[in-house]
């Protein structure tokens, strides 16, 4: 299989990041693209940090591990949430999920400056635990309809997306400064989900 | 065109995606408000004590080379949050004005002399003074609209604070630059000396 250009890899990780930091303020509704529903649910997700940060999180730490992690982890994820959300439309919209995903910030962004070699079936289920939370929270309010359901899908596709570029691009990395600076954004992942969990805490 | 032009050519269509995202403009000045990253990443930046100490830390993690070049670095964002979380929750620590001048003269002074200490008391160090400017951001934090971009562009303005002194650090491989980066260790002790004064009057 011909293998992609890291160059390409490494710039597109660089465009979804560039776009989670210009997102406008979280609301509890899809965006509304204009180009339909599938659209709507892949803006939703690229322009939510709570969700994307804990993934992205996710796919440094499959990707520091190796491309067995990354693949896992590519299936995993997009599949737990797309169930987590199919399972959430018919659940009430909730709030307060804001310490949780202060807590993802931290358990997955210490596992990320931690380096730590956790085992297969652990990444495993930290990414079916991640999505099935995330998309649940996700689904929730959406109303069981076909259009939630093309958004949901949408959504999912961001997601795998997301893993799989992030998680190839760490994979390859092989000078030793590289994949520092990959635990240093997990540190700073990290850093924010304590400052979101103080925050949670005072109140806005 | 070739491959690389291509990939030049996708910082630019990234920053081009990203207007095409632009919020709709607000008709009333936002003041003291979270609004956003960009409010957060221009918050450590705007005290000139708290980046006089960043720097520090990153210069001396360059002095210090591997592991310190990236342990301290790693270790200042996360204790400093720590300090923002226990600001942010209300715990009163007292001193933090004290606290944050002796960081710019500890650090400035452990720069100017090349101090080699062993790792645990680099990191041990830093990480008390990270409390501090932490604490201190954690107090003056605004309410806000998105806490979490804010904390992102908050740490991540703290992270480009460090590599800048790692950068300006990468000098210190010559004879001229390890003259300099002491230097730069002396005017960074040097206005920790002006905030400590000014704290104290």
């Amino acid at each position: 299989m011909k293998r992609l250009n890291p160059s390409w890899l490494r710039s597109g990780v660089l465009v979804a990041l560039g776009l989670s930091l210009c997102s406008g303020p979280a609301e509890a509704h899809l965006n509304s693209t204009g180009m339909g529903p599938v659209y709507d649910g892949l803006l939703h997700f690229l322009t939510s940090p709570e969700d994307l940060v804990p993934a992205l999180a996710l796919a440094l730490l499959a990707g520091l591990r190796g491309a067995a992690f990354g693949r896992r982890a590519a299936i995993a994820l997009p599949v737990a949430w797309l169930a987590g959300c199919l399972s959430g439309m018919n659940a009430t919209a909730t709030t307060g999920s804001a310490i949780l995903s202060s807590l993802w910030f931290l358990l997955l962004g210490g596992l990320v400056i931690a380096d730590a070699r956790i085992s297969l079936g652990a990444m495993t289920s930290l990414a079916a635990l991640l999505g099935l939370v995330h998309g649940y929270l996700n689904g929730t309010g959406m109303g069981p309809t076909r259009l939630a359901v093309a958004a949901a899908l949408g959504l999912t596709a961001a997601v795998f997306v997301l893993t799989v570029l992030a998680a190839a691009v760490v994979v390859q990395l092989r000078a030793n400064w590289a994949r520092i600076a990959v635990r240093v954004a997990g540190s700073w992942i990290a850093a924010a989900g304590l400052l979101m969990l103080g925050w949670s805490f005072r109140g806005r | 065109m070739s491959t690389a032009r291509r990939a030049g050519a996708a910082p630019g269509l990234a920053v081009l995606a990203a207007l095409l995202w632009a919020h709709g403009a607000l008709a009333h000045v936002q003041q003291g408000e979270a609004a956003g990253f960009l409010t957060g990443f221009r918050h450590p930046i705007s005290g000139l004590d708290h980046v006089l100490a960043m720097v520090a830390v990153g210069l001396w993690g360059a002095q210090l080379g591997a592991p310190a070049i990236w342990a301290l670095p790693v270790a200042f964002p996360l204790v400093m949050a720590f300090g923002g979380l226990l600001g942010l929750m209300g715990v009163a620590v007292p001193g933090i004005e004290y606290g944050i001048a002796a960081s710019a003269i500890l650090l400035g002074a452990a720069v100017m002399f090349e101090v080699r200490a062993p790792l645990f008391v680099t990191a041990f160090l830093v990480g008390v003074f990270a409390i501090f400017h932490g604490h201190a951001h954690g107090t003056e934090l605004p309410a806000g609209q998105s806490p979490l971009l804010y904390s992102m562009g908050f740490v991540i303005a703290t992270g480009c604070l460090h590599a800048l002194g790692i950068g300006i650090g990468a000098v210190h491989r010559w004879t001229w630059g390890r003259r300099l980066v002491r230097a730069a260790g002396g005017v960074v002790a040097i206005g920790g000396v002006f905030f400590m004064w000014k704290a104290l009057t």
